[in-house]
């Protein structure tokens, strides 16, 4: 359903991802994994055509994102940041993007429901929280009900409640048939959300396993990240454990 | 398990799908409202008062209440600005490209339907100006009738010089993408630079917007030079139409150009 081949792409003097291949498979939700700045985020935003790969490419259904027919109604992605006009309404917003690919204004309803944002979709989007704007692009994604769903970061500013809707609602997503990609730095979030993992590390594949496979030899699955991640991490903090005895000894 | 084949319809995005989208954006903002109000309220006013000061009966009327919409053409070129601009400060550009990932299919359709709605509502704007500044005059003028030759010309042509303006701040939105600098590219090119260029170089002064437009389209009594060695030879109404939109159609080009280009 959706593969990557030898995606690559370079901002100035960072490779921020590096010849990253791996194919996408319906049916189950695939965890997208990797330290802060491993590249998660360009990879969804090359997969949706947003940036230009310097080599290889993505394909949805055999298709580059911005050949699709009806994009809203093939691949559906919610990105990391705010992707609304703060002067809109939810609805008139949803409304827009709707009316792009010709899906029927029914819908528009109909996924507000789903998300829980019926009672406020006449209100300024500028006033949402973090979990309502969210829940604005998870319902933006839904629209054209497509087979294939792109999410990074999704439970980002959600509520307890709002996690566990989201873990249920792309699980019996992918339930139906559907490719779910998943990006999260949480792995006791992916661990109980994903079947599948696709893990990276400055840019590069790290690993492209089922989760039991990969916690298997691990105390668990956190162990088993951050072994496999340890060699790649641009950003860490230092050991104040360790700092602590070194200084005391 | 059941795979999903896709169940979408046959065909694909089409302009008039993607022209929907950016005529419900730009009707469900506000400030868009208000833009747009403001602009043909602000000409009219202007046009009142301008026409409640005319005391020369052989002055070009219809060129002096026409006057009234300069204030109104920034606005305009300021909201066509944010057509473009206001999609990257909010982010919108994401879920825009993601519904309609054709980037110039998509910059087409904007500014189809900017230009469309700057174009109906700049010439209510001109129309207002010119019936709202006829009906000021005093000192025993009588207003312009549209039967008189030129005068429905300069009407409308000031009418459209709103829409080639707007298209003209798009561009400038799509090119530069940050509302501030935009907005001050559009005011320098438009205005500021018009006056002191055209202060300084009578031969480059008729190709500048402001001049063209009041000079060359909203005009009646073109001013002919008779041999004055600094006289402004302007364009003609249709030369200066056609020029005021080969500047929006270059903007808007190499807007295009580099939306295609850049990442997102």
């Amino acid at each position: 359903m959706i593969e990557v081949r030898d995606l690559t792409k370079r901002y100035g003097s960072t490779l921020a991802v590096d010849a990253l291949s791996f194919d996408l498979r319906p049916g189950m939700v695939t965890g997208f994994l990797g330290p802060n700045g491993s590249g998660k985020s360009t990879t969804m935003r090359l997969i949706m055509g947003l940036d230009k790969p310097d080599a290889g490419q993505a394909r949805i259904g055999g298709r580059r994102y911005r050949n699709l027919r009806w994009p809203l109604r093939e691949a559906g992605a919610l990105l990391e940041a705010k992707a609304f006009h703060p002067g809109r309404s939810a609805h008139a917003h949803l409304d827009a993007l709707a009316a792009s690919n010709g899906i029927d204004r029914r819908r528009v309803d109909e996924v507000l429901d789903l998300v829980g944002l019926a009672g406020a979709a006449r209100r300024r989007a500028g006033k949402f929280s973090l979990g309502m704007a969210q829940r604005l692009g998870i319902a933006a994604a839904l629209l054209g009900d497509p087979p294939v769903l792109l999410l990074d970061e999704p439970v980002n500013g959600l509520d307890p409640a709002g996690i566990h809707w989201i873990r249920d609602l792309l699980k019996s997503l992918a339930g139906q048939g559907r490719v779910v990609f998943v990006s999260s730095h949480l792995i006791s979030e992916i661990a109980l959300l994903a079947e599948h993992l696709v893990v990276i590390g400055q840019g590069r594949l790290l690993a492209d396993t089922s989760v039991a496979e990969l916690s298997a030899g691990a105390a668990s699955l956190e162990d088993a990240f951050l072994h496999l991640t340890g060699a790649s991490t641009d950003y860490r903090g230092r050991d104040w454990v360790a700092q602590r005895k070194e200084g005391s000894s | 398990m059941t795979v999903l084949t896709g169940h979408a319809p046959a065909g694909h995005y089409r302009f008039r799908h993607v022209a929907r989208m950016e005529w419900i954006k730009l009707r469900t903002l506000r400030s868009t409202w208000w833009t747009l109000a403001i602009t043909a309220a602000g000409g009219a006013a202007m046009a009142v008062v301008i026409g409640l000061n005319t005391i020369s009966k052989s002055a070009d009327l219809t060129n002096n209440v026409l006057a009234g919409v300069v204030p109104g053409l920034l606005l305009i070129g300021v909201l066509g600005v944010l057509v473009m601009t206001g999609e990257y400060t909010s982010g919108m550009i994401r879920a825009t490209l993601a519904a309609a990932p054709r980037r110039p299919l998509l910059l087409a359709a904007k500014a189809a339907v900017f230009a469309a709605a700057s174009l109906t509502v700049g010439e209510a704007a001109s129309f207002l100006a010119f019936f709202a500044g006829g009906a000021a005059f005093r000192h025993g003028i009588s207003a312009p009738a549209l039967s008189q030759p030129g005068v429905l010309r300069a009407i409308l042509l000031g009418g459209a010089s709103y829409c080639l303006i707007g298209l003209l701040g798009l561009g400038l939105g799509a090119i530069i993408r940050h509302t501030a600098a935009a907005i001050a590219v559009l005011v320098a090119g438009v205005f500021l630079i018009g006056m002191i260029i055209g202060a300084a170089s009578r031969g480059i002064a008729a190709y500048l917007p402001v001049f063209i437009i009041g000079n060359s389209l909203t005009t009646t009594k073109p001013e002919s030079c008779q041999g004055a060695a600094q006289c402004v030879h302007f364009l003609s109404p249709w030369t200066g139409l056609a020029v005021l939109g080969l500047y929006a159609a270059v903007a808007l080009a190499i807007g295009g150009w580099l939306l295609v280009r850049r990442d997102a």
